[in-house]
Parts: structure tokens; sequence; C-alpha cells
């Protein structure tokens, strides 16, 4: 190595000082520490007692743990889809040359700007089963009072509507997406006589088709985590019906403190979420189009 | 939480779309109509904690609906902010949020510049390994982390909340490397020449040169800090040193049904954001495409 080159080194590993640091502090050693934890018991700040499976073994028995798993797959398979869906029909929309475009896309975005406990207490509102705005909305159209949040059966789907008031920032990177598609394919494919729903159908979608990839993954790491909106809008209930993972997650760490045990189910979470990555990304080959 | 990965990081060409421009007058009238019917229902949930925030408890579920209170009952806003200790909660949230924002800027900065303009070897091996911490769920190295803190008697202080930002948050590495990589080479020769060193020229020429992309981080960075809710949760047991969004949790958590204040104290502290979404919407819109970051 010439001085130059050692010079070199030393400077870019002295930019880069501060991500080490924080690497090998919350990244690091936290992952290593985690599939030790997970073989043990402890408290806070007791040592670790070696358990081997125990937690693994308890898990499987645990009733909790499989309603926790069961609710955030409900909320995966519901919300994500919806909301790719709904976000891309809005950014296809949005991308006409319409008059007042900039005023449309703001409004779409503004709601994801909301403090989560702010858009989380004001959903309690609207979905007040007697007298909220959503019930009375719906009774406009002659439909009975549903009782969203106080229900087991409809907590869930309460949840799921509400997250397609998230879709503004997907919508704006599927605009960006849609941008980048040339117009000269649209030409070609109108001169043979193709019509609008045609071409969103075999020029728009198969275009885009990386960015409803990511979309469609960085929603299932987000829909896999939601914790903070059915947190405070449910904390779980009602009869365990909204009792994601992230919430029995929680309670086991914060809660009771088990440690241990809760860091086996960090682990199980992880090593579903790289599965469901992976098989999306698998799945998605035969679906999507890269330039 | 892991949130993206590589994204367009081009600056998005502004092409006219003809397909659309031919689409049919009925066509595009339709699509307004049903655009504008469904941004006046992404819209509406706001307006209505606004009309909330002023009406009377009695009127909050009133059948039918009260769209304009009779009175406006302005005495929301103040109740609110005695009913919860609003003023504490804005100092703590401003202490975690002010260090926190010039502490990522710094550090991300400084890293970014490391990962693009400097030559080391495996420099690019380790750039990976910045993409692949994205992946890894908050989850799983949570624990660890909280036990660590635990240890250092840093639970209940707001040191787990600020320090972190200060070791480089590998979305804004990668949104300021990629600014970094796209201003030209000469420049950086140029100073070279001059005799600058690394130092010099990150301080003196490209900071300068990169205030969009570091006003960009400054922003979010500060929106993360302000609406966290999931950090102060576990971080902070006191109640005296709650932030704004945990403070407001636990005032809705003692009075579920006091709604009037309730929203007036939401939109206090959600107007913030909003205000600060107006001034800087280009900024906004540049960002989110730019890293694929999700609000």
């Amino acid at each position: 190595m010439t001085k130059n080159e050692r010079r070199e080194l030393i400077a870019g590993l002295g930019f880069i000082s501060p991500w080490i640091v924080g690497f090998l502090w919350f990244n690091l050693y936290p992952v290593i520490a985690s599939v030790y934890y997970s073989f043990t018991s402890f408290h806070v700040v007791e040592t670790p007692q070696w358990v081997g499976l125990n937690n693994f073994q308890i898990l499987a028995k645990d009733g909790l743990f499989w309603t926790s798993l069961v609710d955030t797959i409900y909320y995966i398979v519901g919300s994500v889809p919806l909301d790719l869906i709904a976000a891309l029909f809005f950014a296809v929309l949005l991308n006409l040359s319409l008059p007042g475009r900039s005023i449309l896309r703001t409004c779409y975005y503004i709601p994801t700007i909301v403090p989560t406990v702010a858009a989380s207490i004001l959903w309690i509102m609207l979905f007040n089963t007697h007298g909220g705005i959503i019930n009375e909305t719906l009774g406009l159209f002659g439909i009975p009072e549903v009782p969203w949040l106080s229900s087991p059966n409809w907590a869930m789907p309460a949840l799921i509507l509400l997250s397609i008031w998230g879709v503004g920032s997907a919508i704006i990177i599927f605009l960006a997406g849609l941008q980048d598609v040339p117009s000269t394919l649209y030409e070609a494919a109108q001169l043979d006589g193709a019509g609008p729903a045609h071409l969103v159908w075999h020029i728009t979608i198969p275009m885009v088709s990386p960015v409803i990839l990511f979309n469609g993954i960085m929603g299932m790491v987000g829909a896999a985590q939601v914790f903070a909106v059915p947190f405070i809008m449910t904390g779980g209930g009602p009869l365990n019906a909204t009792l994601v993972y992230s919430i029995e997650l929680f309670r086991n760490a914060f809660v009771y403190y088990k440690m241990g045990y809760a860091s086996a189910m960090a682990w199980i979470l992880f090593i579903f979420l790289f599965a469901l990555t992976l098989l999306s990304m698998r799945l998605s080959q035969r679906f999507v189009h890269y330039e | 939480m892991a949130r993206a990965l590589e994204l367009p990081s081009k600056p998005i060409p502004r092409r006219g779309n003809t397909f659309w421009e031919t689409v049919a007058t009925g066509g595009r009238l339709l699509a307004l109509i049903v655009l504008v019917v469904a941004a006046v229902a992404f819209v509406f949930p706001l307006v209505w904690m606004l009309s909330t925030s002023l009406k009377t408890e009695g009127e909050v579920f009133a059948v039918p609906p009260i769209w304009i209170p009779a009175k406006l009952m302005w005495s929301n806003y103040p109740a609110s902010l005695t009913y919860f200790p609003f003023f504490p909660y804005l100092t703590n949230t401003l202490i975690v949020t002010l260090p926190s924002v010039v502490g990522t800027l710094v550090s991300s900065a400084l890293s970014a510049y490391g990962f693009a303009r400097v030559r080391w070897p495996g420099r690019d091996v380790v750039f990976t390994l910045v993409l692949a911490t994205l992946l890894v769920p908050t989850w799983t190295t949570l624990i660890p982390v909280y036990i660590l803190f635990a240890k250092m008697h840093w639970v209940g202080t707001f040191l787990p909340l600020i320090i972190p930002n200060f070791l480089g948050n590998p979305f804004y590495i990668f949104l300021l490397r990629q600014f970094f990589l796209r201003q030209p080479q000469e420049l950086f020769d140029a100073a070279v020449i001059d005799g600058s060193s690394h130092i010099g020229f990150f301080t003196r020429i490209l900071i300068p040169l990169s205030k969009p992309a570091m006003a960009v981080v400054a922003l979010f960075s500060f929106m993360d800090s302000w609406r966290d809710f999931f950090n102060p949760l576990i971080y902070l047991n006191d109640e005296k040193m709650y932030t704004l969004s945990i403070g407001l949790y636990n005032f809705q958590s003692q009075h579920t049904t006091d709604w009037t204040t309730l929203m007036a104290a939401s939109l206090l502290i959600a107007s913030p954001m909003i205000v600060l979404f107006f001034l800087t919407q280009r900024t906004f819109v540049e960002g989110i495409t730019f890293t694929g970051i999700r609000g």
C-alpha cells in the first residue's frame, strides 16, 4: 500500500467513523446478542440464564403468540394489496395532465404528515359507533351502524381501511415511476388503436412493475411490524382481534420484562420477514419487467 | 423501521405524457371527478378534527352531525394547554428534536462523504452493509439496545432518543451519498490542486453546494423526531419528561371522552408538521422520490 493509499484509507475510515460506531452499537452487537438472548431467560439487568430451545417450545404452545401471528397475517393480507392498488390507481389518475393536479397531490399526501398519535386518536372518534361520522355517512345510504372498534369482527377491517389513509408516500413514489415511462411506447400502441384501459394494462403496469414490487415489499415490511396505530386505537382488542405481533412482542419485553422470550419472538419476526421478502422477489420474477 | 431500498436516484424528467393528453375529454373529466371526491375524503378527517376542536362535548356525536358548531368554542384550545402540560412537553420535544437534527446532519454527511468521495479498499462492500442494515427489523435489535441503555442508566433520560442520531442514519447516508456522487469530479480535482484536504473540500465546497440535500435530511429528521412515539414510549418513564406525542397518548388514555380538548391538542401537535410541509413541499417530494422513505 502506498503512502497515498494509506492516507486515503485513514481518511475514509475517519469520515465514516460515526457510522462504524453506530453499526457496532446498534446493529452488529444487538443482532448477535439477540440470537444469544433468544436461548436465555432473564429480566432486564439480570444475567441471562441459558435455557436452550425452551423459549421456542413455550412459544409453540403460547396461544397469544399464534393469535398475534394470525392477526398480523390478516393485517398484511388485508392492507398491503389494498393500499398498493389504491396508490397505483390514484397515481395513474394524478399523472394525467389535469387542472389542480398539484393541489390534489397535496391532499393525498397530507395525512402522512400527521403524527401517529394525533391520527390514531382522531380515527377512534371517526369510527365511533353511534354518532361517529363514518357511520353517519354510511347511514345516508341506509347502512346500519357498524360497531367498528368495539367488535372483534370489525376492528381489524377498520384498521385495514384506515391504512389507505397513509398511501400518500406510495403515490408519490409511483408518480416518479410513471414519469419515467417513455411516451413513445404509448404513441406506438396508440397507432395500433389501443384504448386507455389497454394502455394502462399492457404498458403502464409492466413498465412500473419494479416500483410495484418495491412498494409491495416495503408495505409488507411495514405492515408486519405495525405497532403504534393498533396499540393506541385498540390496545390489541377487543378480544385480541387486533393483537398484532408487535404488540405481543412489546408486552413480553416491556410489560412482563421477559427479555429472552421477547428476543425469540423478534427472531421469528426477522425470519418471517426475510422469507416473505425472498418469496415475493421470487414470485415476482415472472411479472416484474426490468429495462 | 426498515423502509427503503434503492429507488430512482436520478432526477425526475419533466416529460409530457402524450398518451394522457389524448385521453378523451370525457375520460379526463371522469378521472378528475374521481380524484376530487377521493381527495375530499383524504382531507376530510383533518377538517373534522378542526371542527370537533371547536365544538361543545354535546355536539361531538350529535345526530345528524354538526358541521359548524353553533358557537365556536375557542376556549377548548387554552383548555387543552392546561389540561395537559403542553409547554413543558413542547420544551422536552425540542430538547430531543433539535440536537437530533444536528446530529443526523453532521454524522450522516460525514459518513456519506467517506462513501462517496474518498477511495479506499473495501468501500463498496461496506456500503452494501449500510444498505443491509435497512432490512433488519427494529424489533430484532431493540432488546439488546434497550438492555445496554438500561445498564448505562440511560433509560429514563433523553439520551437514548438523541445519541443514536449522532451515529449516522443509513437512509440519510444513502441519500447524501447519491447527492455527493452527482457533483462533478472536477470540483474535487481543482480543490486538490489548490492544496485542499478532504476536510477542507468537504466543509468549504461540498456542503455549501449540498444545501438542497441537507435541507431534505434536516426536514425529515426533524419530523421523525417530532412524531416519534415508539422510542419515548420505551425510554421515558417520568411524566415530567414526556414529549408531545407520548404526552398526548397519556392524556388520551386518562380522558378518553374529552373529544373537543383532545382534538384541540392533536391539532396543536400536528399543525407544526402541516405548516412545515406547506412551506417546504418541493423539498418534501424530492426527498420521498429520492429515498423511497414513507411518512
